[in-house]
């Protein structure tokens, strides 16, 4: 751990649009400060480049806390760099050492088309979470909110879930850019309440089949999703899912199947 | 302008029934007739999209980042007030309102603030059946905790993301209404202007974020949820993309801006390391019931602070504030912190921090128990600061974080642009001078869920039926203006980034229109920010295109737009001469150098009026007249 100020090479993926040839750029960097977070690295280079009257490199980031999901990126082929369970703005450059080379590029998934360097599409998600991630209650109708108590383990189980920022850290990992364990948080975020019991069924067929149509690839039980997973979602969560979808799968009616979300 | 609050006759129990059986309805047939625009997708944008969705109308939703959600409401790490009384312990609709209007320094409007606690409930009632995670205890049912100094147990949590769980479920009915067809989001678009027509507001011109083409959109109303404007001071701990141009429009196009000086600085934040840092991050303040907070007596101590004897260390609060100590209000722990600062005292290579000192805690308490209560708190501060804060004290500073400040609304929530209706951290209307905790959450989600829904319809019913389109001469001059702007920002070609001048800005508000503030300064405020904007128009740089993905002209158009901006809270502030809330009036005091609040001159919120560029802005004033919670002076001694 650094804990003077110190110099390293960047190799960033620069592009300039979703049909264009993307390339490695090198930027040497001197006088990089250990106290400063990864992307303020970045923010430092793109202050030079723009007023070297150089295009800045796109990449996305919001609150710079963690949560919003906003940031990330592959740091040496890591996903959020790969400290564990820390998002990219949270990553430090002391954890970097003096004089390595960084590697950094976007997401890696045809389900996320590249928009500009190293932002993303992430629209698929939200295609996900549309065609079911809900419980169906409008404005208005909800029952008295102590009315339904809820047991502490689950409650704590559904909060685990429910605790997954979508940055599709998970998607980038995976060997087969599969969605699974973001679909799996949802389905289990859900199903672990009994307000969320109703609609099972539909839920679980129709957020798989959404992932499957946004073109993320299927599940093959490597783990690299939770390992880079920056909230720590664990497996069991996509296990759940599969055992929703299978479950569907077997007992509901086509018509249940056939009208996707609610 | 014209300020009409509107609020209902009747007692203050009886006025939002009344009221919402005195809105006019519309036909669930009609509904679908009607096209609305709601800009933002946090907690009240959110909320209120889905509403009216639900409800019939069609909505147009947007939002500047990639995802509906991730605004800046997923941040929120405390919690949410209702006053439930789960806990048994005394709270009701009653005295929530009575601790928000005292909180607020009795600067908020009852009216309002009294259906804001009638409407808590409602809220946790529909984050529950929506999914929400909220903390049970081992019985099933939900917990609860006191925050913020609150002597009852009414805030509901969800681990420390709570803001993210409401949002996400906010987000979900959004989601299930753009599956539904009744909601069409817009995502990565930012509004740049407002279109008025005829008097009232009939549109907006976003820029596609993507393509960098401007585009047109029509509709029958116009919902503004587009948060605060904390960033207008750089280092906040607001998100990197939060901004007050969408606000600032409809300044520019009519809307009143109300009380633009109510910021609110917290006091438990990580100190900054240095001038390249581009946010601060915020600690709950829960952690001030076991710290202590202390600086060196003795200026520029370099002994660690462990090797620094209790009787050389200066326990500035508790020898202060004997009863509250440690846990005084945000806006006192904060006002005092930079006074041993700005006095020399203060600590770390920055020589901007206080110390916050678990050592006691843990020597009574144990370290298990201390892991329990802060365990995620004292890690995130670890990875931070490389320091273990179980070894060495925590280094602390405060921070901007909210702005009670914002666009005056009537009481159903309109702009004084008739069809302009502002929601969430962007309106002005229920915190007064000062934000109590968990009150953020609570004050979003009933604007989007239960307020808007009823007064919308009620603007609607008596609209006449002849719609503006898109490609009416108000679009086309509000497209100009944006274009000429964005233009004009490109063809500077100067030396600078936004971000220099930005930081700037930055800091001449920080020092000059910050916790305290004295006419001196302020005048000298005012002098500063139209050079600073000279500067920029003079020197700032954005390569790249217009017509494109170019986040460096994001950014730079979000900065002009504070530089203006900073001068209108400058010039409120100057005239504000008292000491409330957030903020320490140097001339408004009392003989031991407490904030003396001044009910003759200010109980009313200043509300500006936009008179043209290069024309001073019009002062107006709502007064306010405090019926059910009498004014008193805070003393925390």
């Amino acid at each position: 751990m650094s804990t003077t100020n110190f110099s390293l090479t960047l190799h960033v993926w620069r592009q300039r649009g979703p049909a264009e040839r993307g390339h490695m750029e090198v930027f040497e960097r001197a006088d990089v400060s250990p106290d400063q977070s990864f992307l303020e690295m970045l923010d430092d280079l793109n202050e030079e480049l723009v007023r070297a009257g150089k295009e800045p490199i796109a990449f996305e980031h919001d609150c710079r806390e963690g949560i919003c999901g906003c940031c990330g990126l592959m740091v040496n082929g890591r996903a959020h760099g790969g400290e564990r369970g820390t998002t990219l703005c949270q990553v430090h450059m002391r954890s970097f050492s003096p004089g390595s080379h960084l590697y950094v590029e976007p997401w890696r998934a045809r389900a996320f088309p590249i928009l500009r360097d190293l932002v993303v599409d992430r629209a698929a998600f939200d295609r996900i979470q549309q065609a079911g991630g809900y419980i169906s209650v409008n404005t208005g109708q909800a029952p008295e909110a102590g009315s339904i108590p809820v047991p502490k383990p689950r409650a704590d189980q559904a909060m685990d879930a429910a605790a997954c920022i979508g940055c599709g850290a998970c998607v980038a990992a995976c060997k087969n850019a599969s969605a699974m364990l973001f679909v799996g948080a949802r389905v289990s975020h859900f199903v672990l309440l009994p307000q969320g019991e109703v609609e099972r069924a539909r839920r679980a067929l129709a957020m798989v089949e959404a992932a499957d149509r946004a073109g993320f690839g299927n599940c093959t039980n490597e783990g690299e999703c939770s390992a880079a997973c920056p909230k720590q979602i664990e497996m069991p969560h996509m296990a759940r899912m599969f055992r929703e979808y299978l479950r569907a799968a077997l007992t509901e009616s086509t018509r249940v199947r056939k009208d996707g979300g609610a | 302008m014209k300020l009409d609050a509107r609020v209902p006759a009747g007692p203050i129990e009886e006025k939002w029934d009344k009221h919402r059986f005195a809105l006019k309805l519309i036909n669930p047939a009609n509904k679908r007739k009607y096209t609305v625009i709601v800009v933002g997708t946090g907690l009240a944008g959110a909320s209120a999209a889905a509403s009216l969705g639900e409800l019939g109308y069609r909505v147009k939703n947007f939002c500047i980042q990639d995802s509906a959600r991730r605004a800046h409401s997923i941040a929120a790490q405390g919690g949410i007030n209702a006053a439930k009384n789960y806990t048994n312990d005394g709270d009701s609709v009653w005295r929530l309102f009575y601790d928000t209007v005292k909180g607020g320094d009795y600067r908020a409007r009852e009216a309002n603030v009294y259906r804001l606690a009638q409407l808590s409930n409602h809220i946790i009632d529909q984050c529950v059946a929506q999914g929400v995670p909220f903390a049970r205890e081992y019985g099933g049912l939900l917990a609860n905790r006191s925050f913020g100094g609150a002597q009852v147990s009414r805030t509901f949590y969800a681990r420390g993301q709570t803001g993210q769980q409401l949002l996400l479920g906010a987000y979900s009915a959004l989601m299930r209404q753009v599956h539904a067809g009744k909601v069409e989001l817009e995502t990565r678009r930012e509004m740049l202007d407002l279109v008025v027509e005829g008097g009232r507001a009939v549109g907006i011109v976003a820029r596609n974020l993507v393509t960098g083409a401007l585009e047109r959109h029509a509709a029958d109303a116009v919902v503004l949820a587009t948060g605060g404007y904390s960033r207008v001071y750089y280092l906040s701990t607001n998100a990197m993309n939060c901004a007050v141009s969408a606000a600032w429009a409809c300044h520019k196009r009519g809307a009143g801006f109300a009380n633009p000086c109510f910021t609110q600085i917290h006091p438990t934040c990580i100190p900054v390391h240095g001038d390249r840092q581009s946010k601060l991050t915020l600690m709950s303040e829960s952690l001030r019931n076991d710290g202590r907070v202390w600086v060196p007596r003795k200026p520029g101590d370099p002994r660690p602070a462990k090797d620094i004897p209790a009787a050389e260390r200066l326990y500035y609060l508790e020898e202060r504030y004997p009863s509250f100590g440690n846990l005084v209000p945000r806006d006192v722990a904060s006002r005092a912190a930079k006074k041993v600062c700005d006095e020399g005292l203060g600590v770390g290579k920055t020589k901007l921090a206080v110390y916050l000192d678990f050592a006691d805690a843990i020597q009574r308490d144990g370290r298990d128990k201390i892991e329990e209560k802060y365990g995620n708190l004292f890690q995130m501060y670890e990875k931070i600061n490389a320091e273990d804060p179980y070894q060495v004290p925590m280094r602390i500073f405060p921070a901007v974080h909210y702005t009670m400040g914002g666009l005056w609304v009537d009481y159903d929530l309109m702009s004084t642009v008739p069809g302009l209706f502002v929601l969430g951290e962007a309106n002005f209307s229920d915190h007064g001078a000062n934000r109590l905790g968990a009150s953020a959450l609570m004050q979003g989600l009933a604007d989007g869920y239960f307020v808007i829904p009823y007064t919308l319809g009620g603007y609607l019913a008596q609209l006449p039926r002849a719609r503006v389109d898109v490609e009416h001469g108000a679009f086309a001059e509000a497209e100009q203006g944006i274009r000429a702007k964005i233009d004009r920002v490109m063809k500077v070609k100067g030396k600078q980034t936004c971000d220099q001048i930005h930081k700037k800005l930055g800091l001449l508000l920080w020092n000059k229109c910050g916790m305290g503030r004295n006419a001196a300064r302020l005048g000298e405020a005012l002098q500063e920010i139209p050079r600073l904007r000279e500067e920029f128009w003079h020197d700032v740089t954005v390569p790249g295109r217009a017509d494109d993905l170019n986040q460096q002209l994001e950014k730079t158009l979000r900065v002009a737009d504070f530089l203006e901006f900073a001068e209108l809270l400058v010039r409120d502030a100057l005239e504000r001469v008292e000491s409330c809330g957030g903020h320490f009036r140097e001339e408004s005091q009392t003989e031991d150098n407490e904030a003396r609040r001044d009910d003759e001159r200010f109980a009313h919120a200043a509300v500006w009026e936009h008179q043209g560029e290069g024309k001073p802005p019009l002062r107006h004033q709502e007064e306010l007249t405090f019926e059910h919670v009498k004014p008193s002076q805070r003393s925390y001694k």
